[in-house]
This record gives structure tokens, sequence and C-alpha cells, in this order.
């Protein structure tokens, strides 16, 4: 059995390994894929701090996922145009500066899940997550039919959006941008998890009467984390963008919620780094297998089955031999 | 006479046909045990329900310490010092027994929204829950799984959760449902000290708990407060005897 911290450090290292390696030997594909893994990692890694710490079996993901992916094609969109923004009497300029773009896609996903999260978590269990699923689906089909933005066809973006200092065409500088900004995310994933927060949102997810009695209100808290969550997710979903050069309305579809929520559950629930094991992995079988058959996602619901039916703990609790810490 | 800390006036609340409080008066003053003993669905859990604000009352309202908090929530209650232990141990079982007595303690010193630092590096927090859970007798528990506790632990811990908040006023459903008799007597003696640092309402069914720590008791029977006074009233009250106690009591 391998200690936890351990297995993260070697979780993380083969990530970096892959794209180090792939750049040393000019493969700009394999670090695509790397890349893909990472920012999956990010988005997964929001989940896990509502799915995870809060309990909150979120099914509509996908929408701040989606909603980083659009913010960032409709700035670059604008900024490729040069025409502003038209916010009612607002008019705000294009921008292809990835910082700016992220604290779009951050803000607006986080005010998102503000207000999905305030109306979701008046109800719990399969409400929820049937709320989580409708929220979803209301934003997919107003991308499809947002023509002014590409409706179905989605949004092409030519050049990938720019960061101070680096080339980020560059496939393995893009990389590196993505795989701090995840070490970044996990540090704040493992932070909440330790602090006063974590430990109260841990005890709503479990006893919300106990956590009442003590003068806490349990809702706010699962509130926090769901805003977080989507705020974290957002961001992936601009990476993503910018690594597709690309936005569709397919970011905000249910599919994607329920990918994001098999990435956390093959790699772990509440682990730190269980995210990370499930884009990996799911990344690697997206490729391996899916060269093999198209019908790769066959052999990934095999996967699935045997890690829920032996493994609780996802891959991180089976390697690191520590016992779910909750189902 | 002290003013009550803890006052319900008139409480009536009903379900459907059934009244599960019938006018219920009752009070609590500083530095006393009040007891509240019943047969099975005397109404009990609901009187305590409406006092904690998880059931809210058709009529009537609930004062503590001279505020009508009727319209309050669990958590403003709770914040107002009002600690509650449960019949059924409502504990994060999956958590330590520290983390489940930090779970008070951060409420208490108001810092569930730190984000950032850890909550066992904080020597505030750790030190009052590990204050509370000496009192309890549990301090050599601190690391263990809740899940792992014995039942007679689990009940003690509702107590140091309970403890953290400091409360102005202590409500005890059940605290020695399930307890041997070793451990109802210690935790008899226990509750014994506690009285002085708050007053506890004691709802019970293990009379020889209620007749040694009681400095009131009150009868509840179908919703309604039969009788009310010390202990030695209660044993000599010939209607509680009729409807409660048994004949032979």
């Amino acid at each position: 059995m391998i200690p936890e911290r351990f297995l993260n450090a070697l979780l993380l290292g083969g990530l970096l390994g892959v794209a180090l390696l792939a750049d040393w030997r000019d493969e700009p594909f394999t670090i695509t894929l790397a890349t893909r893994a990472t920012i999956l990692a990010i988005a997964a890694t929001g989940l896990n701090l509502a799915l995870g710490l809060g309990g909150l079996v979120s099914l509509g993901h996908a929408v701040f996922f989606g909603l980083g992916g659009y913010a960032m094609g409709i700035l670059a969109f604008h900024a490729q145009t040069y025409a502003p923004v038209e916010l009612g009497p607002l008019a705000i300029e294009g921008t292809t500066s990835m910082p700016l773009i992220w604290v779009t896609a951050i803000a607006v996903s986080s005010l998102a899940a503000l207000v999905i999260g305030l109306l979701s978590l008046r109800t719990s269990g399969v409400y929820f997550i049937m709320i989580t699923l409708a929220f979803g689906q209301m934003f997919f089909y107003f991308a499809v039919s947002w023509s002014a933005y590409g409706g179905e066809d989605g949004l092409s973006i030519y050049v990938r959006n720019g960061f101070p200092g680096l080339n980020t065409l560059d496939p393995i500088q893009f990389f590196s941008l993505c795989f701090v900004l995840l070490c970044l995310v996990l540090v704040l994933w493992s932070r909440l998890a330790r602090s006063p927060f974590g430990l109260a949102l841990n005890a709503a997810r479990q006893v919300p009467a106990r956590v009442e009695t003590v003068g806490l209100d349990p809702k706010r808290l699962k509130l926090a984390a769901f805003v977080l969550s989507g705020a974290i997710t957002g961001l992936a979903g601009a990476l993503f963008a910018d690594l597709n050069r690309f936005v569709s309305p397919s970011m905000f579809s249910w599919q994607l919620s329920g990918e994001l929520i098999v990435l956390v559950i093959l790699g772990g629930v509440a682990r730190l780094c269980g995210p990370v094991a499930g884009a990996m992995l799911f990344v690697a079988l997206e490729h391996w297998l899916g060269g093999l058959t198209e019908f790769w996602h066959v052999w990934l619901g095999a996967i699935l089955l045997l890690i829920v039916l032996f493994a609780k703990g996802g891959l991180v609790g089976l390697l690191s031999g520590r016992p779910a810490s909750h189902d | 006479m002290t003013e009550p800390i803890l006052e319900t006036r008139g409480l009536t609340k009903r379900f459907g046909a059934l009244v599960a409080s019938d006018g219920v008066s009752i009070d609590l003053r500083p530095g006393e045990i009040h007891a509240v003993i019943g047969p099975n669905g005397a109404g009990k859990s609901t009187l305590i329900g409406q006092i904690c604000g998880t059931v809210i009352p058709d009529e009537g309202s609930v004062h503590f310490q001279g505020h009508d908090v009727t319209d309050e929530t669990v958590a403003a209650r709770a914040g107002r010092g009002l600690g509650r232990t449960f019949q059924v141990s409502a504990l994060a079982m999956e958590d330590t027994v520290l983390q489940n007595t930090l779970l008070g303690a951060l409420s208490a010193s108001s810092s569930p929204w730190r984000l950032w630092r850890s909550v066992l590096n904080d020597r505030d927090l750790v030190a009052r829950a590990d204050a509370a859970l000496g009192r309890v007798g549990l301090s050599d528990r601190r690391a263990t799984r809740c899940a792992d506790l014995s039942h007679g632990q689990r009940r003690q811990l509702e107590v140091a959760v309970a403890l953290t908040l400091s409360p102005r006023a202590f409500v005890m459903d059940e605290p020695m449902a399930g307890l041997g008799a070793e451990g109802s007597k210690a935790l008899t003696a226990f509750l014994d000290g506690l009285r002085d640092k708050a007053p506890i309402l004691l709802v019970e069914h293990d009379m020889d708990a209620v007749f040694a720590l009681a400095d009131r008791i009150s009868v509840l029977a179908e919703g309604r407060i039969l009788a009310t006074g010390t202990v030695a009233e209660i044993r000599a009250d010939p209607e509680v005897r009729t409807a409660y106690l048994g004949e032979d009591a």
C-alpha cells in the first residue's frame, strides 16, 4: 500500500512527466492529452468540493464548465471582431488576455452557482440531482438557440488567448500554465478540507441536525461550498475552451456533468487527488481504447462498475489502502 | 421568585386529530434540574422539538432569557445559548471524537467561515474542545472515530459537544437511554455537578436518575401537564400515581 501523500506526488509527477517527456520527444498531441487531463482534473476537483466534502450530487456542473467556456468564447470573439459586448447601456471590450478571461469565467460561474444553489438546496437527495440536471438542460438549450454565438455549431476562436510572458501556442507552455493552476486548486481544496469551514461542511453532510444544534446553518455552509465548487469548474471551462480553441453547447451537456461525476468516483470521492487520478485514467482510456473501438465507453462502464463494487475509495483509495471515508 | 431562563407559555401542537401538546406551560429556573417525565406518546419529544425549534407550535410561545424565540430557527436559538443533546446520538460518525467536539467549539467562537487555516492548528479551538472532553472523561478517546465508540461513550460525547457551546441552559432528551447501570450512575453524578453551570431541562425515563437529580418534576400525559412539583410532591400526587407511576409506586 502506498501512503496517500506519496501517491498524490506520484500522480502529479506522472502527469508532469508525461508532458515533459512528450515535449522532449516532440509529440505535441500527447501534450494536448496531458493538458486535457489536467483541465478535466481541475473541473472535477471543483465538483469534488461539492460532492466529496458537501455530499451534493450535482448533475449540473456542466453549467459552470460551459459558462467558463462561453466567457472565453464571447470575450475572445468580440476581440476578434473588434466589436464591444453590448450589455444594455454597458459596452464591454472583448479581450484575449487569459487572466481577464479567467476572472470573468470565475465571476460568472460563481454567480450562476449562487442562484442555482439557492434554489436547488431547498431540496435534497434525488430532487437535488434532478433540479441541477434541469438547470443544466436549460443552459444547454439556451446555448443551442443563441445564434449570435454560433448556436448549435459553436464558436471557433482562431488564436489561443495570451498570458503575459508566455507563448500559449507552445503546447508545453500552455500545459505548464494549466498544471500550475491545477496545483493551486489542489492546495486550496486541501486547505479548505482541513479548515474550520471544511469540518463544519463535513458535519453538515453527515448530520445536518447536529450542525444546526450547535448554531450553524448547514444550508449556508453547503451553498458556500457549491459556489466555490462552481467557480473552480468555471475556471476549468475557460481553459478547456482555450485548449480546443472552440466552444459549443456540448460543454453544457448533461453527459459532461455525468463525466465529471465519473471522474470523481473513478479516482476517489473526497480524496485530494481523486479527480486527478480519475481524469488521467479517463483520458488514457479515451485515447487508447477509443483508438481500438468506437464503443470504448463499454469498457469504461465495466471499470466504473468494478470500482463502485470493490473499491469505494476509488483508485486513490484502492492504492493507498485507506478505506473509503464515506460512501 | 427568580426569573426563569427558559419558559414555554401555552404551547399547543396538533398533528391532525392528535393533540401532541395541549397548552403546555413549563419553566426552567437558574441552578435547577427540571425533569419532564411521562409515558410514551405523552408528547415529550414534541415539547422538546418546540423548545429547540424543530417543531413549530400552533399556539403559544417559547421564551429564552427574556426573549420570545418562538419564530427563531434552531441555529438562532443555539446561538443564544440553548444546548441540546439528542435521544438518538446525532454525531458525525466518520469523524473523530475531537472533530465532533471541535464542531461545537468553532461554532461558539464563530469561526466556521475561516477557510484557510487548519482547524487542528487553532489552539483556542482545540483547547476548548479538549476541556469539554476532559469534563466528560473522554480525553483518552479524542482520536477515536465516533463510529468506533461504545453507546455510552457516544452519550458522553453528546454532552461534550453541548458543553463546548457554554450554554445558558441545557435541554437533554433521554441522556440515559441505552446506558447500563454503571453508565447511568456516572452520568447522573456528572449532571448533578453541571446544574451550577447551567440549568437542565431533563426528559428522562430512568426514574432512579430523575429522583436523584431533579429539583422539580413535571408529569406530562396526553400532551398536558398533569402536575409540577418537587420529588416528594410528585411521589405523593394521587393523579400522577394512577396516570404514570402505577398504583404501587
